[in-house]
């Protein structure tokens, strides 16, 4: 069995390919649900009206699809530059430690959202800064820098949420003061849970877009990526590209914490993100790295995990179906993404 | 003699090969036999499906259609052992060695078991066959201290080595001096006495006349003429080959004008096999074409650098009419009116998966086609569709993606965008290997034209053929040295042979 390249695939094969991937999915969670002792076409219907059944339900998926534009923004503009970004989890919680540390007296209206916000990104920025600029001076793999980075500041935050940042008034449960009334993000409508968090995203997703399209950054970004030898020979300053990447991501995932801590939870604690930053990257894979489909692909994985929140409830099956059928989407995705570009042939 | 070399035996046949890949036809319906003891040329301009039916002789493609017959035998498709062990061999264009290991390790890699023959039967079979073949290479040398000639013998050894009976050599030229080129020819014509057959793969015609019996010119996938070399001629055959007549550019001789660009005495650092640039002194004139001959490895890599902007010398200094440059990089190269053709289209002319606007605006997006940051795409699309139009580009549009452009396109959109503003000094970089002998011609009298604009011209080409044809000066470069500049007329070909085997540069420096 050999791989063939196909110059010009035909439009079903780029379409009908990926809602392949999608049907092959529904069919393994079907699968699962079975070996879960579970009526498979209950399961799926479940998960979907647990995702999207009721105002709530939809008003819940969209929270929660909040952080992983974020990240999966991050992840698609670093992965645009093949700039391999693994650290979006580690860039969240600084972004999140900024929010706790500038809204929880420090500053006060009006100028305590805006100045966190960038203080955040600023944070987050500077935590990948340290894993490009080892790339372009020495050569160090960022794949392994920015990984580890995640496990530094878990650690990191747990040491500051036993010490410096314990809420006195929390009953020793490890979480942080709270942020005062003024440093939280408001709701989009009153009454309704949704917070602005969300409409930031919407804007990040779209600025990015913008930057990638119609800026020479963007440009650069595309070139440095695709082919840094013809970038460099075309005179881009490649490194610099690279470093000015690396800080727009970091800035991206660390808006993702920010907005968890300002619009959510109002307090930083270690559980803040269950893998917002790892799942960014099946986001980001999921919409093949652009950001307006960041967004769709973030409300979609969004819907499955709140989705099988709510049929596991009714349904008893576990909640970890929710990451296998992630898992399946993705390699489903990747496989249907590589037959649009080779053929399999056989001898 | 011919004569009896059509009784002979058949070796090989191929009896109706097509294989298409897509909309294109790469194989349509190719035949044709060879026989014991001859060499048959598969002439052909690039594209035209030479390395498609020796993949499929081979076994790394499988034909849509047709069979391969080795000494009577079909050769299964698919099947790469096949061909091996039915005593076909092949000597790719890019050697397979490993140049750590010795000549005779390199020879047995692959071959043989641990266990399976004792080293020193190898050692005296290996040493048979370079003794029968006139393939002198010391067994116990290391590869990688090999001259290029020298790892083309191994290569040839090993094939022989593994019982081959049927010689494929990829473009073997191209790598060679034609002092070289002399030994490897003597090889072959011993080897087809001996009862082997070749295949001869090339373009350059000179050379299928000097060796081949007889000649198949591929063209568009098709078999367009089989020829014998005895009764046929270069233009016979170019006509063939390009399917009508055509007649390259020569420039005439012009006055050289003022030195644009100077390198004064430039070192660059080796860089593993290939030399660096040892006290390098060279001058650009204005309207002059400036010719660098060599076998490619010898400098030629360090010194386009150097040019483009992409390196800065060790020591010694860049000087642009007459000052010394402060900083160097690929964007003050163009911004001091430097353009480049890179030797490498593919990796550094262009990117792949990036439209012709995209790719069109590559070099000039900072100072033509935005604006505080900020993308013109009218301006930069205006100016790929300018180029398309006046190069004669041919695509679907400026938005195609230049991966699916001919690599004659490709260097047309790479030229117009080098030439777009009026540079003083161009470095052309190989710029027509690969190319069809129609985009030749274009690209070549384009930097004629340029030279007459007044332009310094730099030409880098393995082409001996295209250095005389076009330099007004010419310079070969061998082992990082410079030889001195030649005027147009006064070398032959066996003289730069010399220069660019080395030999004169002793002399040279002695006086």
């Amino acid at each position: 069995m050999r791989l063939e390249p196909i110059a010009n695939p035909s439009p079903a094969r780029r379409l009908g390919l990926p809602v392949l991937a999608l049907v092959a999915t529904l069919g393994v969670a079907m699968l699962l649900a079975l070996v879960a002792g579970a009526n498979p076409l209950a399961v799926l219907g479940q998960i979907a009206t647990g995702a999207l059944g009721s105002k709530l339900a939809i008003l819940e998926t969209l929270n929660r699809a909040t952080p992983l534009i974020f990240t999966g923004l991050a992840v698609a503009v670093a992965f645009r530059a093949k700039l391999w970004n693994i650290g979006a989890e580690a860039q969240l919680y600084a972004g999140a430690i900024l929010a706790v540390v500038l809204g929880t007296g420090l500053l006060g209206s009006p100028w305590v959202l805006p100045v966190s916000a960038l203080a955040a990104m600023f944070a987050g920025a500077a935590l990948l800064l340290g894993p490009v600029l080892l790339k372009t001076r020495l050569g160090v793999d960022e794949v392994v820098t920015t990984l580890l980075l995640n496990f530094i500041m878990l650690l990191l935050v747990s040491y500051l949420l036993e010490g410096p940042m314990k809420d006195p008034m929390g009953m020793g449960w490890p979480k942080s003061t709270p942020l005062i009334p003024e440093a939280r993000l408001p709701r989009i409508v009153e009454g309704l849970r949704l917070h602005w968090g969300f409409a930031l995203a919407i804007l990040a997703a779209v600025v990015v877009w913008v930057i990638q399209t119609r800026t020479t950054l963007g440009f650069e970004i595309g070139a440095v990526g695709q082919s840094p030898e013809a970038a460099r020979f075309a005179g881009m300053p490649v490194n610099r590209v690279l470093v000015k990447t690396a800080l727009l991501s970091g800035g991206l995932a660390a808006l993702a914490g920010w907005s968890e801590v300002a619009g959510l939870k109002g307090h930083l604690s270690s559980d803040l993100s269950p893998g917002f930053g790892y799942t960014g990257i099946i986001v980001a894979m999921l919409a093949l790295l652009h950001p307006l489909g960041v967004v769709v692909t973030a409300i979609f994985v969004a819907g499955i995990f709140v989705g099988s929140d709510a049929m596991s409830r009714a349904a008893g099956v576990p909640t970890y179906i929710a990451d296998m059928l992630l898992a399946v989407a993705l390699l489903f995705m990747v496989l249907a993404i590589l037959l649009t570009k080779v053929r399999v042939v056989r001898g | 003699m011919i004569h009896g070399k059509k009784e002979a035996e058949v070796v090989l046949r191929l009896d109706g090969i097509s294989k298409r890949f897509g909309a294109l036809k790469a194989n349509d319906g190719v035949s044709f036999v060879l026989r014991r003891g001859e060499v048959v040329a598969l002439l052909g301009e690039n594209g035209a499906g030479k390395t498609t039916l020796m993949n499929i002789l081979f076994g790394h493609y499988v034909a849509d259609e047709g069979s391969v017959e080795a000494f009577g035998q079909p050769l299964p498709p698919g099947n790469p052992r096949a061909a091996l062990a039915a005593g076909v061999g092949m000597v790719h264009q890019h050697f397979t060695l490993a140049g750590n290991l010795t000549v005779l390790e390199n020879i047995r890699l692959g071959t043989e078991g641990l266990w399976s023959r004792s080293a020193s039967g190898a050692r005296a079979k290996v040493e048979r066959l370079s003794r029968d073949f006139g393939l002198s290479v010391h067994p116990d040398a290391k590869v990688g201290r090999l001259s290029v000639g020298e790892r083309q013998r191994v290569e040839i050894l090993k094939a022989l080595y593994r019982d081959a009976r049927v010689l494929i050599l990829d473009e073997p030229t191209a790598v060679l001096t034609p002092q070289e080129s002399e030994a490897l020819f003597a090889t072959l014509r011993k080897a087809t006495a001996l009862g082997l057959s070749v295949i001869f793969i090339s373009h350059k015609l000179h050379e299928v006349l000097a060796i081949a019996d007889r000649c198949v010119v591929l063209r568009h996938g098709r078999v367009v003429g089989e020829l014998d070399t005895q009764t046929t001629d270069k233009r016979a055959l170019a006509a063939l080959m390009v399917g009508g007549e055509l007649s390259l550019p020569r420039a005439e001789a012009r006055e050289p004008g003022a030195v644009l660009m100077r390198l004064d005495a430039v070192h660059t650092p080796d860089r593993g096999a290939s030399p660096g640039l040892k006290a390098v002194t060279l001058d650009l004139r204005a309207g002059q074409i400036t010719g660098l001959a060599g076998v490619s490895g010898n400098g030629q890599a360090a010194l386009a650098e150097i040019v483009g902007g992409l390196a800065l010398p060790q020591a010694g200094r860049i000087m642009l009419k007459g000052t010394p440059v402060a900083r160097w990089s690929p964007a003050e190269a163009l911004a001091r009116g430097v353009a480049r053709i890179p030797e490498d289209r593919h990796h550094q002319g262009s990117i792949a998966d990036f439209d012709l606007t995209e790719n069109a605006a590559l070099e000039g997006y900072r100072t033509r086609f935005s604006r505080h940051g900020w993308m013109n795409w009218r301006a930069a699309r205006e100016f790929a569709e300018g180029i398309i139009d006046r190069y004669d580009v041919r695509c679907p549009g400026p938005e195609t993606r230049i991966r699916l452009l001919s690599g004659g396109n490709m260097q047309k959109l790479i030229l117009g965008r080098a030439m777009a503003p009026g540079p003083e000094v161009i470095l052309a970089n190989q710029p027509v290997r690969g190319l069809d002998v129609g985009a030749i011609a274009y690209v070549q009298s384009q930097l004629i034209a340029a030279r007459d604009r007044g332009a310094a011209v730099l030409l880098i080409s393995e082409d001996l053929d295209e250095i005389m044809g076009l330099s007004d000066v010419m310079h070969v470069l061998s082992e990082g040295r410079l030889s001195p500049g030649f005027a147009r007329g006064t070398m032959t070909a066996a003289d730069l042979g010399l220069w660019m085997a080395g030999q004169k540069f002793e002399g040279a420096h002695a006086a």
